[in-house]
């Protein structure tokens, strides 16, 4: 009788009833993955928890976090993105190309967004009008931005003409919040209203749960396929602007790879791979799982090639989640 | 004369026995207690309606589908096939309604696919060996096809002859044929008939499953009549006639109670004129606001296409469309939405939800673009009036926001009625709209489309299901291969001049 009274005001707490709750549970579950790691990794090293290490983390995790943004949309309407680590190498050649040529940090921005932007358009049209699979696209444009990278450098790193540019990777507002997990939470929120309060959100899901109602239901399911891969080029072209102030260097062979991450952390954080089901909080906490194995593991002195297979592990177990929640498919 | 190929040598009397066969699916009882007799040699008619039964039996005997209880004896043993590997190797083979070919591999890796010749003692696959015995199994059908061809290059008919080659070359004894002519021209429905005696004379026995009374006439020696999951009748075809098989398929008076209400009818809504497209030709009709105008033909007869055309799911090869007499253009589903245009797809998981996202989602999909201005949706007024609208049509749910896989199929169809319902649409097409639907949902739905009608809509409603249409309809037409075959009212229904055994024969193209 108690306990049942107990359970009630817990519920009422949270302002949802168990039906909510379930829900609640199904896609946020993997929070308390990340909940314990955090129990774990506070309790085995001192310095986890402070301020400093985990304003570390987010900025450690803000590239992949980008990233993994766009792909969400991507995935979440059916398709998959390969390219992405290319865009961050032809994001960071253009960034230098222009900055050295104008002298304007703003100018050498944009561009970094505006060619993934296009880029990911071709990406989304060749996918989304001609039917072909997304893999096999992005594979083949992976090699193109690549190659066009090489062709715009000559294939040299160089330096830029701004050392300040430096600063939106190296920065602080308020000389406590580094600039990449600013942008990193910016893009995260925005991502949310897009996908999660948005008509273009909407059509996203619902051309990834079914694409055929969709389209007897008068959603445009070409323009909102190509939408996602646009948005996928925005969110690399951003990474691209983080990851050469890091670096502080145009360089054209960075980011092999890093769509591995991006696709890890979204499915980890519940995003299904048939598509139609993903929340921007889930990819959130998928980002920070995978930050915190590379973070946790190195404060608690662990060699870092465990990282790697703890990762491939992750993934298998978020899968195997996705499909036993999923099974009445 | 070929009857009763040596069935006197044998110890048994029938070579497959089916007693007392029941199947359930869900709620829904798909063979009450049904039976099937054949002999050694004939080739048997199995008949019956659209959802008769049919397709169930023969999935049962192919051990594609477990029955809930009743027995079956091939050839004086009891047979149960758990797979339909299991069929094959008992010796029944079954011939898919839709082939599904592999398109890669060539006739003879097709015919012997899964028993393909190695070279001795080597695993290694000996083609030559392969091609040679597909030469020798062709040739007894007097195919010269060469057997190195891909599958992909054979005409349908074609298919279908390799696949009747494959069942003979597994030593299949029973040959089930589910509507094999449905995608033949006449031609080749004269080769495939040949094939079947051909076969008959070698003693193979075979179910044949048509909907065209004529080719039973022309093949089968024997019939079975199937009604609503039950066996009728059985015996010889040359003791009956093509009306007396029809009249056996339908055999009931129209027992359900339709709640119709007489409603009004004002002006025309829409009209179409000489419609084109395929699956369908010269269609033309016209219904009017506060009309119901029922839709029938057997499956596949171009019913369904020609309504997708018209919602601009296909495209329509000619023909014009008015609406309240204005010319109008439909290129895809948004312009149909835009004119006012609403359509059901008889494929309710396919076309009509996203089965795992939320009923709100599923009910305001269509309907988002008009209502909510800019970019974002106001989540309050979605969830009140998606809300507002399973209240009308009482949606039973836990929540609102659950999956719409969580519904029964009766709830899941309401909630594809009202998602075209938030945008009050002038024309409304519902096909097939009590499918897979339970009883009571049923009525509710045929209410429904009642209130739309006296709300002044037009409706069209696609259905194979021949009481409803009776029952619901101010006018049927009816379809046989694709163009209109018949015109009738509801006076008419209702004065008896016509009844579903002249709406039946009309589907089969009579007059």
């Amino acid at each position: 009788m108690k306990q049942e009274r107990i359970q009630v005001q817990k519920v009422n707490l949270l302002k949802m009833d168990q039906h909510d709750l379930n829900i609640f549970m199904k896609r946020y579950g993997i929070g308390f993955v990340l909940l314990g790691m955090f129990i774990v990794l506070s309790v085995a090293s001192p310095r986890f928890l402070t301020v400093l290490n985990l304003s570390n983390v987010l900025t450690t995790v803000s590239i992949n976090g980008l990233l993994a943004m766009g792909m969400v949309f991507v995935i979440t309407a059916g398709g998959i993105d390969l390219s992405i680590g290319s865009m961050l190498a032809l994001g960071s050649v253009t960034i230098g190309l222009i900055m050295n040529a104008t002298g304007s940090i703003f100018l050498a921005c944009a561009g970094s967004i505006i060619i993934c932007a296009l880029f990911g358009l071709v990406n989304g049209f060749l996918v989304a009008k001609f039917d072909m699979f997304p893999f096999v696209v992005t594979l083949a444009s992976m090699l193109v931005i690549r190659g066009v990278s090489y062709v715009m450098s000559g294939g040299y790193s160089f330096a830029l003409a701004k050392p300040e540019f430096a600063q939106i990777g190296l920065g602080k507002l308020f000389g406590a919040i580094p600039f990449p997990a600013l942008i990193f939470v910016i893009i995260t929120l925005m991502a949310f209203v897009l996908l999660q309060l948005t008509k273009f959100g909407r059509y996203v899901y619902a051309v990834g749960g079914n694409i055929k109602s969709a389209t007897a239901s008068g959603v445009n399911v070409l323009w909102t396929r190509i939408g996602t891969f646009v948005i996928m080029g925005i969110c690399a072209g951003t990474a691209a602007i983080i990851m050469t102030a890091r670096i502080n260097a145009a360089q054209p062979n960075i980011g092999t790879g890093y769509e591995v991450d991006a696709i890890a952390a979204c499915v980890i954080g519940g995003t299904s791979f048939s598509g139609g089901i993903s929340t921007i909080p889930g990819t959130f906490i998928g980002v920070m799982i995978i930050g915190l194995i590379f973070n946790g593991m190195n404060l608690i002195g662990i060699s870092s090639y465990w990282q790697i297979i703890m990762k491939g592990l992750l993934i298998i177990a978020a899968v195997m989640m996705d499909k036993f929640i999923n099974r009445k498919n | 004369m070929h009857k009763n190929a040596g069935s006197e040598n044998n110890s048994y009397e029938f070579i497959l026995d089916c007693n007392d066969i029941t199947k359930q699916y869900g709620g829904t009882q798909a063979l009450n207690g049904v039976q099937l007799k054949l002999k050694k040699g004939q080739v048997h008619a199995l008949i019956g309606e659209n959802g008769a039964g049919k397709s169930t039996l023969m999935k049962i005997i192919g051990g594609l589908v477990q029955p809930n209880s009743g027995t079956v004896f091939f050839e004086g043993k009891h047979y149960q096939a758990k797979s339909p590997v299991e069929a094959i190797n008992a010796g029944i083979a079954m011939i898919h309604q839709e082939l599904n070919p592999q398109p890669y591999l060539s006739i003879a890796e097709s015919i012997f696919l899964n028993r393909e010749d190695n070279y001795k003692n080597i695993p290694i696959l000996n083609k030559k060996a392969t091609n040679e015995r597909a030469v020798k199994v062709l040739k007894k059908f007097n195919i010269s096809l060469n057997p190195k061809i891909h599958m992909e290059h054979l005409t349908l008919a074609q298919i279908q002859m390799i696949e009747i080659v494959k069942a003979v070359s597994t030593n299949a004894r029973l040959i089930l044929m589910d509507e094999p002519t449905s995608s033949l021209d006449s031609e080749e429905t004269e080769h495939l008939f040949n094939t079947i005696r051909d076969l008959q004379s070698k003693g193979v026995t075979i179910v044949y499953i048509s909907h065209r009374m004529d080719e039973i006439f022309d093949v089968c020696d024997s019939y079975s009549v199937f009604r609503d999951g039950s066996f009728i009748d059985s015996g010889n075809i040359s003791d009956v006639t093509k009306n007396d098989l029809i009249s056996l398929m339908v055999g009931r008076v129209v027992k359900n109670i339709f709640p119709k209400v007489e409603c009004s009818i004002h002006d025309v809504v829409f009209r179409a004129e000489k419609l084109c497209g395929k699956g369908f030709k010269d269609i033309s009709f016209e219904v009017h606001a506060g009309e119901i105008l029922g839709i029938t033909g057997l499956v596949g007869s171009g019913r369904s296409e020609t309504m997708e055309s018209i919602f601009g799911l296909n495209p329509l090869n000619s023909g014009k469309m008015y609406l309240y007499e204005k010319e109008i253009r439909i290129k895809n589903v948004r312009d149909a939405m835009d004119k006012g245009i609403a359509m059901i797809n008889e494929d309710r998981k396919e076309y009509g939800l996203c089965l795992f996202r939320s009923i709100t989602e599923n009910i305001s999909l269509p309907s988002l673009r008009k209502k909510h201005k800019g970019i974002l949706i106001n989540q309050k007024k979605e969830k009140e009036e998606c809300n507002e609208i399973a209240s009308k049509l009482s949606i039973k749910m836990a929540n609102i926001k659950t999956d719409a896989f969580s519904l029964s199929g009766g709830n899941q169809q309401k909630v594809v009625v009202a998602k075209w319902l938030m945008d009050r649409p002038e024309l409304i097409i519902l096909d097939e709209p009590t499918r897979g639907v339970d009883v009571g949902a049923k009525a509710e739905i045929h209410s429904l489309m009642c209130q739309f009608a006296a709300e002044g809509m037009a409706i069209i409603m696609v259905s194979s299901e021949l009481p409803e249409v009776m029952g619901m309809s101010d006018r049927i037409l009816i379809y046989h291969e694709g163009s209109l075959n018949g015109e009738i009212t509801r006076s008419e229904i209702l004065s008896g001049k016509e009844n579903q055994e002249t709406i039946l024969k009309k589907e089969f193209g009579g007059r």
